[in-house]
C-alpha cells in the first residue's frame, strides 16, 4: 500500500511485544500516516484490536493471512 | 469530556522465572494503550529490581508446571516428561537445569527475557516501587537495584493504587 508510512516485521514475537513495538513505532510517523505491522502470533489479531481502542488510533485493515497477520493503523493524535 | 487515563497498579510478590513475567507482561502491555502504570515489588519479588537479574524455577511442589525440551522435532518438544518430585527434589542443580530449560523453550517460542520486558517497562515509564520492609527484612540496598527503582512502603503503593482502574496482587 503506498500511503504506509512504515512497517514493523513483529514476525515470531509473542505477548506482550506485538503490541509494545507498535506502541513504540506509532511515536516513530506522524499524525494521519499509516503503520503497517506484521506479526506471526494469532493472539495479535484480539489484542491489536484492544490496542486500537484504548489508545484511540485508527485500525484501519486487519488480515488474516493463515498465521500471517497484518495491520493498518492510522495515527490519529 | 476528556477521558480519564486508565491506570495499572500491580503488587509483584514472587521472584521465580515462570512468575517475574505476568507483572511484567501486563505492566508493558498496559503502557503500550498509554495507560499509567506502577508496580510495587515485595517480599520475594523484590529480587527482580536487583541490576542483575536471576529469576530461577522449579517444578518442585509446581506440579502443574509443564516438563519440556526446548531441542528436537517436535513431537519430543511436546512431551511432558514426568519426572517424580522424589528425584527432582534430590538432584543437584535440577533447579538450574529446569532454569535452563524455561528460558530455552521461552526463546525458541518468541517470549522476551524477563530482562527485556524490564527495560520495555522502564522505557514505557512504569513506576516501579521497592518495598522499604522487606529491604530491611532480607537486606537488599538501594544501590543493587536498577536505577529507576524508588522506594516506598504499603502507604505509598496504596496512595498509588487507589484510584487505579485495575489492581493485581501477583
Amino acid at each position: 500500500m503506498s500511503d504506509v508510512a512504515k512497517t514493523l516485521d513483529c514476525s515470531g514475537l509473542l505477548c506482550p511485544m506485538p503490541v509494545v513495538k507498535t506502541k513504540k513505532a506509532m511515536a516513530e510517523i506522524q499524525i494521519g500516516e499509516i503503520l503497517e505491522m506484521i506479526s506471526t502470533d494469532p493472539g495479535s489479531m484480539p489484542d491489536m484490536e484492544a490496542w486500537a481502542r484504548q489508545t484511540k488510533h485508527e485500525l484501519v485493515d486487519a488480515k488474516d493471512e493463515g498465521g500471517k497477520y497484518t495491520f493498518l493503523i492510522k495515527k490519529t493524535h | 469530556m476528556e477521558e480519564k487515563r486508565k491506570k495499572l497498579a500491580i503488587i509483584a510478590t514472587k521472584g521465580t522465572l515462570d512468575w517475574a513475567y505476568p507483572p511484567l507482561i501486563l505492566a508493558t502491555a498496559a503502557g503500550a494503550m498509554d495507560w499509567d502504570v506502577g508496580i510495587f515489588f515485595t517480599f520475594y519479588g523484590l529480587p527482580l529490581l536487583n541490576k542483575k537479574l536471576n529469576a530461577k524455577v522449579t517444578p518442585t511442589g509446581n506440579p502443574a508446571m509443564p516438563m519440556r525440551m526446548p531441542f528436537g522435532p517436535e513431537g519430543f518438544q511436546n512431551i511432558n516428561w514426568p519426572i517424580p518430585n522424589m528425584i527432582m527434589n534430590n538432584m543437584p542443580f535440577f533447579e538450574n537445569m529446569a532454569t535452563g530449560l524455561m528460558e530455552k523453550t521461552f526463546k525458541n517460542k518468541g517470549v522476551a527475557s524477563v530482562e527485556e520486558l524490564r527495560d520495555m517497562a522502564v522505557e514505557l515509564d512504569v513506576r516501579m516501587i521497592g518495598c522499604q520492609m522487606t529491604m530491611d527484612v532480607f537486606g537488599f540496598k538501594k544501590e543493587d537495584f536498577i536505577e529507576q527503582a524508588e522506594i516506598g512502603g504499603a502507604a505509598t503503593f496504596l496512595e498509588y493504587a487507589a484510584d487505579s482502574t485495575i489492581c493485581l496482587y501477583i
